[in-house]
């Protein structure tokens, strides 16, 4: 089976979203974010709108990953997961996941920066050929 | 009285971060090229749902439904009427 790659990047400024928690509060954390990246990123306050930025980020860079043109997804259904040893895994739930399933998605990885005032994530995606617009993207 | 328009350019104003006045736009004017970024179409939205009493589904979680204010304004009234048990006006 040949697999092509698919890469999906964004970048936040923080003080946008530090921005948007103080205006919108929950009603921006809860519709955007899971309970366990909430719970991560408010563990600690000085960071925590870096840390909400680039897990924007990253959902974005998935959904650009994704090639999803002009479909609704909720950013809930594109988790970003902290692992033990402490790099972060992009876990796909509900119409995440199926159509990363049906654009061949057979591995992923994620990568997070931030620094001042950017937040960062890249998605890389190798996707199996034979799914999903190979040619036409 | 404020039209549902002019709420919808308030919010654009606050959450919005255009790159010019929103006052300067038309309401087919592309949001995006005028600046707003894909944080800020989901501050629009939060706002929007806040400021309307509506909830956006999933299917209207797009990039097409933010793109101008007329889009918004569709989305805004269909979701109000469909929230109030009337079916939306056609213009």
């Amino acid at each position: 089976m040949n697999f092509f790659p698919r890469v999906g990047v964004d970048i936040v400024l923080v003080s946008h979203v530090a921005a948007s928690l103080d205006r919108l509060g929950e009603a921006y954390t809860k519709r955007i974010f899971t309970a366990d990246e909430i719970h991560y990123c408010a563990s600690n306050p000085v960071l925590a709108p870096a840390r909400f930025a680039a897990r924007f980020a990253a959902k974005e860079a998935a959904l650009k990953a994704l090639h999803l043109d002009d479909e609704g997804l909720d950013l809930r259904n594109v988790e970003v997961k902290q692992t033990p040893g402490g790099w972060c895994e992009l876990v796909l739930h509900g119409a995440a996941k199926t159509k990363a399933e049906a654009a061949g998605w057979a591995s992923w990885s994620l990568s997070m920066s931030h620094e001042g005032d950017h937040a960062a994530a890249v998605v890389m995606v190798l996707a199996s050929e034979g799914k999903g617009d190979v040619l036409a993207r | 009285m404020t039209t549902t328009t002019d709420q919808i350019r308030q919010i654009l104003s606050e959450h919005g971060r255009l790159a010019q006045d929103v006052g300067s736009l038309a309401d087919d004017a592309d949001l995006y090229q005028a600046g707003m970024t894909s944080h800020a179409s989901v501050s629009v939205m939060l706002a929007l749902e806040g400021g309307f009493d509506i909830e956006f589904p999933d299917s209207m979680l797009k990039r097409s439904v933010f793109e101008s204010i007329a889009a918004i304004r569709a989305a805004v009234e269909e979701l109000a009427h469909s929230h109030a048990g009337v079916p939306a006006a056609r213009n």
